[in-house]
Protein backbone atom coordinates (compact mmCIF):
# COMPACT_ATOMS: atom_id res chain seq x y z
CA UNK A 1 0.00 0.00 0.00
CA UNK A 2 1.54 3.29 -1.05
CA UNK A 3 1.98 6.20 1.33
CA UNK A 4 -0.52 8.32 -0.62
CA UNK A 5 -3.21 5.64 -0.52
CA UNK A 6 -2.64 5.16 3.19
CA UNK A 7 -3.06 8.90 3.81
CA UNK A 8 -6.35 8.82 1.83
CA UNK A 9 -7.62 5.96 4.00
CA UNK A 10 -6.58 7.96 7.07
CA UNK A 11 -8.39 11.03 5.69
CA UNK A 12 -11.70 9.12 5.59
CA UNK A 13 -11.12 7.94 9.16
CA UNK A 14 -10.14 11.44 10.25
CA UNK A 15 -13.47 12.85 9.05
CA UNK A 16 -15.31 10.31 11.20
CA UNK A 17 -13.00 11.10 14.09
CA UNK A 18 -13.62 14.84 13.74
CA UNK A 19 -17.38 14.27 13.87
CA UNK A 20 -17.05 12.07 16.97
CA UNK A 21 -14.69 14.56 18.62
CA UNK A 22 -17.05 17.50 18.13
CA UNK A 23 -20.01 15.41 19.29
CA UNK A 24 -18.10 14.23 22.37
CA UNK A 25 -16.76 17.66 23.31
CA UNK A 26 -20.24 19.17 22.94
CA UNK A 27 -21.61 16.64 25.42
CA UNK A 28 -19.08 17.34 28.19
CA UNK A 29 -20.22 19.01 31.40
CA UNK A 30 -19.25 22.68 31.37
CA UNK A 31 -15.92 23.16 33.10
CA UNK A 32 -16.10 23.43 36.89
CA UNK A 33 -19.70 22.23 37.14
CA UNK A 34 -19.21 18.47 37.26
CA UNK A 35 -21.91 16.91 39.39
CA UNK A 36 -20.90 13.29 39.90
CA UNK A 37 -22.42 12.00 43.12
CA UNK A 38 -20.29 8.86 43.32
CA UNK A 39 -17.02 10.81 43.62
CA UNK A 40 -18.42 13.19 46.24
CA UNK A 41 -19.80 10.23 48.18
CA UNK A 42 -16.38 8.54 48.21
CA UNK A 43 -14.66 11.80 49.20
CA UNK A 44 -16.99 12.25 52.16
CA UNK A 45 -16.67 8.61 53.26
CA UNK A 46 -12.86 8.71 53.27
CA UNK A 47 -12.22 10.01 56.78
CA UNK A 48 -15.21 8.59 58.71
CA UNK A 49 -15.19 5.13 57.07
CA UNK A 50 -11.50 4.46 56.53
CA UNK A 51 -9.65 6.82 58.92
CA UNK A 52 -7.33 7.78 56.06
CA UNK A 53 -7.07 11.31 54.66
CA UNK A 54 -6.22 10.88 50.98
CA UNK A 55 -9.44 10.19 49.09
CA UNK A 56 -7.47 9.24 46.01
CA UNK A 57 -5.48 6.51 47.79
CA UNK A 58 -8.58 5.22 49.52
CA UNK A 59 -10.43 5.10 46.20
CA UNK A 60 -7.48 3.40 44.50
CA UNK A 61 -6.71 0.80 47.16
CA UNK A 62 -9.95 0.29 49.02
CA UNK A 63 -13.20 1.35 47.33
CA UNK A 64 -11.85 0.37 43.90
CA UNK A 65 -9.14 -2.03 45.08
CA UNK A 66 -9.94 -4.82 42.63
CA UNK A 67 -9.45 -2.41 39.71
CA UNK A 68 -6.01 -1.60 41.08
CA UNK A 69 -5.21 -5.32 41.27
CA UNK A 70 -5.89 -5.45 37.53
CA UNK A 71 -3.81 -2.34 36.96
CA UNK A 72 -0.92 -3.85 38.88
CA UNK A 73 -1.07 -6.99 36.80
CA UNK A 74 -1.07 -4.93 33.59
CA UNK A 75 2.26 -3.54 34.76
CA UNK A 76 3.50 -6.99 35.78
CA UNK A 77 2.48 -8.59 32.48
CA UNK A 78 4.01 -5.79 30.42
CA UNK A 79 7.32 -6.13 32.30
CA UNK A 80 7.32 -9.89 31.72
CA UNK A 81 6.48 -9.31 28.05
CA UNK A 82 9.41 -6.93 27.66
CA UNK A 83 11.75 -9.42 29.33
CA UNK A 84 10.58 -12.19 27.00
CA UNK A 85 11.00 -9.94 23.95
CA UNK A 86 14.46 -8.72 24.82
CA UNK A 87 15.96 -11.75 26.52
CA UNK A 88 15.39 -14.15 23.63
CA UNK A 89 17.63 -11.84 21.66
CA UNK A 90 20.28 -11.82 24.35
CA UNK A 91 20.43 -15.60 24.58
CA UNK A 92 20.71 -15.72 20.79
CA UNK A 93 23.66 -13.35 20.99
CA UNK A 94 25.34 -15.54 23.59
CA UNK A 95 26.09 -12.73 26.01
CA UNK A 96 23.79 -13.90 28.77
CA UNK A 97 26.85 -14.94 30.73
CA UNK A 98 28.50 -11.54 30.88
CA UNK A 99 25.94 -8.80 31.54
CA UNK A 100 27.42 -8.08 34.99
CA UNK A 101 30.71 -7.19 33.37
CA UNK A 102 29.10 -5.22 30.55
CA UNK A 103 26.91 -3.17 32.87
CA UNK A 104 29.31 -0.31 33.46
CA UNK A 105 28.56 3.35 34.18
CA UNK A 106 27.04 5.16 31.23
CA UNK A 107 29.41 8.09 31.37
CA UNK A 108 32.78 8.86 32.89
CA UNK A 109 31.88 12.41 33.92
CA UNK A 110 33.10 12.97 37.50
CA UNK A 111 30.48 15.69 38.07
CA UNK A 112 27.64 13.37 37.07
CA UNK A 113 29.00 10.60 39.24
CA UNK A 114 29.44 12.79 42.34
CA UNK A 115 26.01 14.41 42.06
CA UNK A 116 24.36 11.04 41.46
CA UNK A 117 26.16 9.52 44.47
CA UNK A 118 25.14 12.46 46.67
CA UNK A 119 21.48 12.17 45.59
CA UNK A 120 21.05 8.42 46.19
CA UNK A 121 20.28 8.58 49.92
CA UNK A 122 17.88 11.58 49.86
CA UNK A 123 15.97 10.15 46.89
CA UNK A 124 15.72 6.76 48.60
CA UNK A 125 14.32 8.39 51.76
CA UNK A 126 11.88 10.49 49.70
CA UNK A 127 10.66 7.36 47.90
CA UNK A 128 10.10 5.49 51.18
CA UNK A 129 8.32 8.55 52.62
CA UNK A 130 5.99 8.81 49.61
CA UNK A 131 5.15 5.09 49.80
CA UNK A 132 4.60 5.14 53.58
CA UNK A 133 2.40 8.26 53.57
CA UNK A 134 0.27 7.26 50.58
CA UNK A 135 -2.92 7.05 52.64
CA UNK A 136 -2.36 10.46 54.28
CA UNK A 137 -1.01 12.85 51.64
CA UNK A 138 -0.66 12.79 47.85
CA UNK A 139 1.52 9.83 46.91
CA UNK A 140 1.42 6.08 47.35
CA UNK A 141 2.91 2.94 45.95
CA UNK A 142 2.87 3.89 42.28
CA UNK A 143 4.45 7.32 42.75
CA UNK A 144 6.86 6.19 45.50
CA UNK A 145 7.89 3.13 43.48
CA UNK A 146 8.98 5.34 40.60
CA UNK A 147 11.04 7.51 42.98
CA UNK A 148 12.64 4.40 44.52
CA UNK A 149 13.49 3.24 41.02
CA UNK A 150 15.21 6.60 40.44
CA UNK A 151 17.41 6.00 43.50
CA UNK A 152 18.70 2.78 41.97
CA UNK A 153 19.15 4.47 38.62
CA UNK A 154 21.32 7.06 40.39
CA UNK A 155 23.48 4.25 41.78
CA UNK A 156 23.98 3.10 38.21
CA UNK A 157 24.89 6.65 37.12
CA UNK A 158 27.25 7.07 40.09
CA UNK A 159 29.11 4.10 38.65
CA UNK A 160 32.55 3.69 40.08
CA UNK A 161 31.83 5.72 43.21
CA UNK A 162 29.25 3.27 44.48
CA UNK A 163 30.48 0.05 42.99
CA UNK A 164 27.95 -2.72 43.32
CA UNK A 165 30.60 -5.41 42.89
CA UNK A 166 29.47 -8.72 41.53
CA UNK A 167 26.00 -8.35 42.97
CA UNK A 168 23.30 -8.79 40.36
CA UNK A 169 20.73 -6.18 41.37
CA UNK A 170 18.53 -7.30 38.48
CA UNK A 171 17.81 -10.63 40.18
CA UNK A 172 16.82 -8.83 43.37
CA UNK A 173 14.57 -6.55 41.33
CA UNK A 174 12.80 -9.49 39.69
CA UNK A 175 12.13 -10.86 43.16
CA UNK A 176 10.91 -7.44 44.31
CA UNK A 177 8.53 -7.22 41.36
CA UNK A 178 7.16 -10.71 41.95
CA UNK A 179 6.82 -10.13 45.72
CA UNK A 180 4.95 -6.88 45.13
CA UNK A 181 2.51 -8.41 42.66
CA UNK A 182 1.96 -11.52 44.77
CA UNK A 183 1.69 -9.44 47.95
CA UNK A 184 -1.26 -7.43 46.62
CA UNK A 185 -3.09 -10.57 45.47
CA UNK A 186 -2.40 -12.40 48.75
CA UNK A 187 -3.53 -9.44 50.87
CA UNK A 188 -6.79 -9.67 48.93
CA UNK A 189 -7.08 -13.40 49.67
CA UNK A 190 -6.36 -12.72 53.34
CA UNK A 191 -9.35 -10.40 53.18
CA UNK A 192 -11.50 -13.38 52.10
CA UNK A 193 -10.18 -15.53 54.95
CA UNK A 194 -10.38 -12.96 57.74
CA UNK A 195 -13.15 -10.60 56.70
CA UNK A 196 -15.25 -12.50 54.20
CA UNK A 197 -14.60 -10.68 50.90
CA UNK A 198 -11.72 -10.18 48.52
CA UNK A 199 -9.59 -7.17 49.57
CA UNK A 200 -11.91 -6.58 52.52
CA UNK A 201 -9.98 -4.75 55.19
CA UNK A 202 -8.89 -7.00 58.08
CA UNK A 203 -6.77 -4.59 60.16
CA UNK A 204 -8.08 -2.00 62.60
CA UNK A 205 -8.32 1.42 60.98
CA UNK A 206 -6.36 3.26 63.67
CA UNK A 207 -6.31 6.99 64.38
CA UNK A 208 -7.00 9.51 61.62
CA UNK A 209 -3.74 11.07 60.47
CA UNK A 210 -1.35 8.56 62.04
CA UNK A 211 1.12 6.60 59.93
CA UNK A 212 -0.55 3.28 60.80
CA UNK A 213 -4.11 4.13 59.83
CA UNK A 214 -6.42 3.29 56.97
CA UNK A 215 -6.40 -0.47 57.63
CA UNK A 216 -4.57 -2.44 54.94
CA UNK A 217 -4.06 0.54 52.59
CA UNK A 218 -0.43 1.12 53.76
CA UNK A 219 0.34 -2.58 53.23
CA UNK A 220 -1.11 -2.46 49.71
CA UNK A 221 0.92 0.70 49.05
CA UNK A 222 4.11 -1.08 50.11
CA UNK A 223 3.43 -4.07 47.85
CA UNK A 224 2.61 -1.79 44.91
CA UNK A 225 5.77 0.24 45.61
CA UNK A 226 7.89 -2.94 45.53
CA UNK A 227 6.21 -4.07 42.33
CA UNK A 228 6.53 -0.76 40.49
CA UNK A 229 10.16 -0.34 41.51
CA UNK A 230 11.02 -3.91 40.52
CA UNK A 231 9.16 -3.80 37.20
CA UNK A 232 10.66 -0.49 36.10
CA UNK A 233 14.19 -1.51 37.08
CA UNK A 234 13.93 -4.85 35.31
CA UNK A 235 12.70 -3.10 32.15
CA UNK A 236 15.37 -0.39 32.38
CA UNK A 237 18.06 -2.99 32.98
CA UNK A 238 17.00 -4.95 29.91
CA UNK A 239 16.86 -1.83 27.72
CA UNK A 240 20.32 -0.75 28.94
CA UNK A 241 21.65 -4.21 28.13
CA UNK A 242 20.28 -3.80 24.59
CA UNK A 243 22.03 -0.48 24.27
CA UNK A 244 25.32 -2.05 25.35
CA UNK A 245 24.78 -4.96 22.97
CA UNK A 246 24.25 -2.52 20.10
CA UNK A 247 27.35 -0.57 21.02
CA UNK A 248 29.33 -3.82 21.02
CA UNK A 249 27.83 -4.89 17.66
CA UNK A 250 28.77 -1.64 15.99
CA UNK A 251 32.35 -1.91 17.14
CA UNK B 1 -12.50 30.60 29.28
CA UNK B 2 -14.35 27.62 30.65
CA UNK B 3 -13.70 25.58 27.50
CA UNK B 4 -9.91 26.09 27.65
CA UNK B 5 -9.00 22.78 29.44
CA UNK B 6 -11.10 20.82 26.92
CA UNK B 7 -9.46 22.74 24.07
CA UNK B 8 -6.01 21.83 25.45
CA UNK B 9 -7.04 18.16 25.65
CA UNK B 10 -8.38 18.17 22.08
CA UNK B 11 -5.28 20.00 20.83
CA UNK B 12 -2.92 17.51 22.54
CA UNK B 13 -4.93 14.65 21.03
CA UNK B 14 -4.82 16.08 17.52
CA UNK B 15 -1.18 17.14 17.60
CA UNK B 16 -0.20 13.66 18.84
CA UNK B 17 -2.31 12.05 16.14
CA UNK B 18 -0.65 14.25 13.52
CA UNK B 19 2.72 13.06 14.84
CA UNK B 20 1.67 9.40 14.58
CA UNK B 21 0.32 9.74 11.05
CA UNK B 22 3.30 11.62 9.64
CA UNK B 23 5.96 9.77 11.65
CA UNK B 24 9.02 8.43 9.84
CA UNK B 25 10.62 6.99 12.96
CA UNK B 26 9.26 4.42 15.40
CA UNK B 27 10.63 6.23 18.47
CA UNK B 28 8.99 9.48 17.29
CA UNK B 29 5.78 7.52 16.73
CA UNK B 30 5.81 6.12 20.28
CA UNK B 31 6.47 9.57 21.79
CA UNK B 32 3.57 10.94 19.69
CA UNK B 33 1.37 8.21 21.14
CA UNK B 34 2.31 9.31 24.67
CA UNK B 35 1.26 12.87 23.68
CA UNK B 36 -2.14 11.49 22.64
CA UNK B 37 -2.38 9.71 25.98
CA UNK B 38 -1.43 12.92 27.80
CA UNK B 39 -4.59 14.46 26.37
CA UNK B 40 -6.64 11.91 28.30
CA UNK B 41 -5.11 13.08 31.60
CA UNK B 42 -6.07 16.68 30.87
CA UNK B 43 -9.55 15.62 29.79
CA UNK B 44 -10.17 13.43 32.86
CA UNK B 45 -8.96 16.03 35.35
CA UNK B 46 -10.89 18.80 33.54
CA UNK B 47 -14.12 16.76 33.67
CA UNK B 48 -13.79 16.20 37.42
CA UNK B 49 -13.01 19.81 38.33
CA UNK B 50 -15.54 21.73 40.43
CA UNK B 51 -15.19 25.50 40.63
CA UNK B 52 -13.51 26.48 43.88
CA UNK B 53 -12.83 22.86 44.79
CA UNK B 54 -9.51 21.70 46.21
CA UNK B 55 -7.73 18.33 46.14
CA UNK B 56 -9.66 15.63 48.06
CA UNK B 57 -6.88 15.19 50.63
CA UNK B 58 -8.31 15.69 54.10
CA UNK B 59 -4.95 15.92 55.89
CA UNK B 60 -5.19 19.69 56.19
CA UNK B 61 -8.70 20.77 55.10
CA UNK B 62 -12.03 20.56 56.89
CA UNK B 63 -14.46 17.78 55.98
CA UNK B 64 -17.02 20.28 54.68
CA UNK B 65 -14.67 21.86 52.13
CA UNK B 66 -15.69 21.60 48.46
CA UNK B 67 -13.41 19.09 46.69
CA UNK B 68 -12.88 17.98 43.11
CA UNK B 69 -13.87 14.48 42.03
CA UNK B 70 -11.50 11.78 43.40
CA UNK B 71 -12.62 9.17 40.83
CA UNK B 72 -11.12 10.98 37.85
CA UNK B 73 -7.85 11.46 39.76
CA UNK B 74 -7.76 7.71 40.42
CA UNK B 75 -8.53 7.01 36.76
CA UNK B 76 -5.71 9.36 35.77
CA UNK B 77 -3.33 7.42 38.01
CA UNK B 78 -4.36 4.19 36.27
CA UNK B 79 -3.99 5.97 32.94
CA UNK B 80 -0.43 7.05 33.71
CA UNK B 81 0.58 3.52 34.72
CA UNK B 82 -0.97 1.98 31.61
CA UNK B 83 0.62 4.63 29.40
CA UNK B 84 4.06 3.95 30.87
CA UNK B 85 3.73 0.18 30.34
CA UNK B 86 2.42 0.59 26.79
CA UNK B 87 5.29 2.95 25.94
CA UNK B 88 7.88 0.58 27.45
CA UNK B 89 6.47 -2.41 25.58
CA UNK B 90 6.38 -0.49 22.29
CA UNK B 91 9.93 0.79 22.81
CA UNK B 92 11.20 -2.75 23.32
CA UNK B 93 9.39 -3.75 20.11
CA UNK B 94 11.15 -0.84 18.38
CA UNK B 95 14.49 -2.14 19.69
CA UNK B 96 13.66 -5.55 18.21
CA UNK B 97 12.55 -4.02 14.90
CA UNK B 98 15.79 -2.08 14.66
CA UNK B 99 17.87 -5.15 15.34
CA UNK B 100 15.96 -7.19 12.76
CA UNK B 101 15.61 -4.68 9.94
CA UNK B 102 18.34 -2.14 10.68
CA UNK B 103 15.92 0.79 10.37
CA UNK B 104 13.30 2.61 12.43
CA UNK B 105 11.35 4.00 9.47
CA UNK B 106 7.92 2.32 9.54
CA UNK B 107 7.76 2.43 5.73
CA UNK B 108 10.97 0.47 5.34
CA UNK B 109 10.29 -2.24 7.89
CA UNK B 110 8.96 -4.55 5.19
CA UNK B 111 7.10 -7.78 5.71
CA UNK B 112 7.23 -9.65 8.99
CA UNK B 113 9.78 -12.40 9.08
CA UNK B 114 9.99 -15.21 11.58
Amino acid sequence: MSRRLRLCVFGVGALGLAALLVWGLAGLPSFGEFDGHYGQLLAHMTVPERKATSSISVTTFDFRGVDTLGEEFILFTAAVGILVLLRIQRVGEDVAAEPARVRRPAADSKTLQSIAAALVAPVLVLGLYIVAHGHLTPGGGFQGGVILMTAFLLIYLAGTHLHMGRARPLDAMEISEALGAAGFALLGIRGILLAGAYLQNFISFGMVGSLLSGGDIPLLNVSVGLEVMGALLVVLGELLDQRLLMRRDSR
Amino acid sequence: MSFLPYAVAAWLFLVGLYGIVTSRNLIHLIVSLTVVQASTYVLLLAVGYRTGGTAPIYADISASRKVVDPIVATLTLTDVVVEATVAALLLSLAVQAHRRFGTLDPDELGAMRG
